[in-house]
């Protein structure tokens, strides 16, 4: 199915059934011109205007392309293009020529994993969403600078190999995709695309390791790594006090990783690990009827006879154990890490430096709230629309020089503009801390101090860096 | 309560007949800090809709129109009774505004959604929906009333809007987050304010194209610090005045070099600033001290720091 959206009041794409309505004046011509590069028409599409207040308005009807169809958890919304040019301002300016398209893929991981509670399981959509939301923003940009967006979405199942990926990315002729995908599809996907100057936005995985000794010149990294969550959530328990800390970690390897994270952020900043423990994973499924009270007699145990500390800090990105801690230790101790108090890249609850506005259009847009996958999914969209418009081009070469180029900033609602490092293209960010319920505080914190901006307090400064760019 | 109201007023009617008033929204509290400022403190405080940020005076003095954002209205205050009166269909989520120079239309930015309202203030009724930039925030018209423009703090851009026709006719980039556009009372110049890039574009209205670029530095602050939001000109244009944010000073800046020639210190995170009619003072909102600064304007001096509701958004003097 192909989605077409236009920006500034006259998008309206329906939810409550599997034809998304678009009201654009996109031109039929133009539609065909796009829909026929990336599909063909089923005998079934269907194709109407409306008049509507921005002039006329597509109806695109489905188009289905049944070999991605087959796993795709969202049906038939499996190609999702958000096309808008000058057409659609045509009630406003004389008719200009074809809008310049920038093609955006989304590298989009399938495989879900279990989580704790309810509220956390991710919904199909998850990172989508948010990229969808950016390009129609950049679309209403794109309007004034006779730019349209198109997202193409590349689902990608476990089962596939790397190269399958790379095949359908290359077919596509995407220069610039989101990934969120896992670390070492992330490495072979931008080793493989580097000889088609394809850039890929890593908008999921935080392993520092891409960041440091596999680092890659053609990936930037949207998502905050391990040591910058890390470094956020230590900053703020130092300056809190709580200098002692338990650490306990999954037996997962990103655990592992994640964990290590934690001993670098406690040495960097003055905190204390007084003990660690590590709890493995025996399989099974979570907390299911009667697992409460296992779980109320396990938790306890497992962190009885421990020297005095301040707060247990928690290491499970895979949702193993840590949410089951809060109110659950033997002793009456705060948690953070993985669970109680949380460093994030955006909670659905932020509203400070205008968050309220995109909470609002995502919740309209996607009917649910957003998770930080999303908001890494958005930054790297709008990172891409605010460099076109900036290099007037749709050129993906030269929205990458603009990109990388230190004068380049991007607005998240963080309070301060967003830039690359160019040492290792990590995206600089300040890191929320949330407890689920609201943001408690935002690091870096107050006395952090860096000679060149404190933001680089969080994660791999210059002068640790390993990674050589090339 | 209208006649607790009423009486409040006669109370304080034969104080503020002669003095300026000025009114501050303060968006934390839902209310509007009513200052007189031969006292120079609060006199009252008066209860609006929710997070109320935008204010301005309609052309003769007699009401208040105040952005009631998380109401989805404009409230009309009667600036003699100080009761709310009526309101105006904003649209959703309005947060600034701006009067044609001939007192109406009203130009309305609705922030949550991309959209310019034109209310015709007389028959509270909406002319026009213009659609924008993403998050349009500041809102100007030009001396000559026949050019609105308008700022988009996601697109950044300013967005010319042309006052017969209500058609964009230019869009102009600028940095980051642009918050606030003032045309120089003589036309010749709009200024905007970029919150994220930290700078304040001069833009050419007639050519559209920035022809200035104005950028700020504070010794001992670390650029993301600095954060420009409202903008002043004196009435002969020669002096500007552009409140800094977190940076918690105003710039003062020469009209004709483009150049900063002191910085004021004022409270804590200051956005919005407008004149006493006689020019004689400036004031200031400071949304994390909660009081606004009196700036004394041909000594470039703070006299005066005077306390308000949580939160000061925006102010407006009245002309009397």
């Amino acid at each position: 199915m192909i989605f077409t959206a236009c920006p500034g009041g006259c998008h309206c794409a329906s939810q409550h059934n599997e034809i998304d309505q678009v009201h654009c004046s996109t031109s039929q011509q133009q539609i065909a011109r796009v829909s026929s590069r990336r599909t063909q028409f089923n005998a079934s599409a269907w194709l109407r205007c409306l008049k509507n207040r921005c002039g006329w308005c597509c109806i695109l009807g489905l188009m289905e392309r049944p070999e991605l169809m087959r796993r795709d958890p969202l049906g038939r919304r499996t190609l999702f293009v958000i096309a808008v040019g000058a057409a659609c301002s045509g009630a406003m300016r004389p008719a200009r020529a074809d809008p310049a398209v920038i093609r955006v893929g989304y590298l989009r991981w399938l495989e879900m994993r279990q989580t704790i509670s309810l509220l956390d399981k991710p919904a199909p959509d998850n990172g989508l969403a948010g990229a969808r939301l950016a390009m129609s923003d950049n679309a209403t940009t794109g309007r004034f600078m006779n730019q349209a967006f198109e997202l193409v979405d590349m689902p990608v199942h476990a089962d596939d190999t790397p190269a399958a990926a790379f095949g359908s990315l290359a077919d596509s002729g995407v220069k610039l995709a989101l990934s969120d995908l896992p670390a070492e599809w992330l490495l072979k996907l931008a080793d493989q695309g580097r000889s088609e100057q394809i850039v890929l936005l890593n908008v999921a995985a935080p392993d520092d390791a891409l960041r440091q000794e596999d680092c890659r010149n053609n990936v930037i990294h949207v998502v905050p790594s391990r040591a910058m969550l890390a470094d956020g959530l230590a900053q703020y328990l130092v300056w809190k006090k709580w200098s002692r800390w338990v650490l306990v970690y999954g037996s997962h390897p990103d655990d592992v990783l994640l964990a290590a994270a934690y001993r670098r952020a406690a040495k960097r900043f003055g905190a204390r690990i007084v003990q660690e423990r590590e709890f493995k994973d025996t399989g099974g499924a979570r907390q299911t009827d009667s697992g409460i009270v296992q779980t109320q007699q396990q938790m306890p145990v497992f962190t009885q006879g421990l020297p005095e500390y301040d707060v247990l800090v928690t290491a499970d990105e895979n949702d193993v154990f840590a949410g089951y801690l809060p109110f659950r230790t033997w002793d009456a101790r705060p948690v953070a890490g993985s669970a109680g108090l949380r460093p994030v890249s955006w909670d659905p609850t932020s509203e400070a430096w205008g968050g309220t506005q995109l909470q609002d259009r995502f919740v309209r847009m996607a009917h649910r709230r957003m998770t930080p996958l999303d908001m890494q999914a958005w930054t790297a969209c709008r990172m891409i629309g605010e460099a076109a418009s900036r290099a007037a081009s749709a050129d993906p070469a030269k929205i990458m020089q603009v990109m990388e180029n230190a004068d380049f900033g991007v607005a998240a609602y963080k309070g301060q503009k967003l830039s690359l490092r160019n040492w290792d293209w990590q995206l600089r960010q300040p890191i929320l801390l949330a407890d689920g319920r609201a943001v408690v505080s935002i690091s870096p914190q107050p006395g952090f101090l860096h000679q060149v901006t404190e933001l680089d307090t969080l994660g791999f400064d210059r002068p640790e860096t390993r990674c050589k760019l090339r | 309560m209208k006649w607790a109201a009423f009486g409040l007023w006669l109370a304080v009617a034969p104080v503020t007949a002669l003095a300026y008033t000025a009114y501050v929204t303060n968006e934390r509290d839902n209310t509007i800090s009513v200052v007189d400022l031969d006292q120079m403190k609060t006199v009252k405080t008066l209860p609006v809709g929710q997070r109320p940020r935008g204010i301005t005076m309609t052309k003769d003095g007699s009401q208040i129109l105040v952005c009631a954002s998380d109401d989805d209205t404009i409230q009309i205050i009667d600036a003699a009774t100080l009761r709310i009166v009526g309101d105006l269909p904003s649209g959703p989520d309005p947060e600034t505004f701006a009067l044609h120079v001939s007192g109406n239309p009203l130009y309305v930015s609705n922030e949550d959604d991309n959209m310019i309202t034109v209310i015709d203030i007389p028959t509270r009724k909406v002319l026009a929906q213009v659609p924008t930039g993403v998050e349009p925030e500041g809102m100007a018209v030009s001396p000559d009333g026949q050019t609105i423009v308008n700022t988009s703090e996601t697109t950044n851009m300013a967005h010319f809007l042309d006052y017969r026709t209500r058609k964009l006719a230019a869009a102009v980039l600028v940095d980051a987050r642009p918050r606030v556009a003032v045309f120089k009372h003589d036309g010749s110049e709009v200024w905007v304010s970029s919150e994220l890039g930290g700078t304040v574009s001069v833009i050419d209205p007639v050519k559209h194209v920035v022809t200035h670029k104005i950028a700020f530095q504070v010794q001992g602050l670390r650029a993301e610090a600095i954060q420009p939001v409202g903008i002043r000109f004196t009435a002969d244009d020669s002096t500007a005045f552009v409140a800094l944010g977190p940076a918690n000073r105003i710039a003062v800046i020469d009209t004709d070099t483009y150049k900063v020639k002191k910085l004021l210190l004022v409270g804590q995170r200051v956005w919005q600033m407008a004149f006493t009619p006689d020019q004689k003072y400036l004031l200031t909102t400071n949304g994390l001290s909660n009081d606004i600064s009196v700036i004394d304007v041909a000594n470039l001096d703070v006299v005066k720091s005077i306390q308000v509701g949580r939160l000061p958004w925006g102010v407006v003097v009245s002309p009397k």
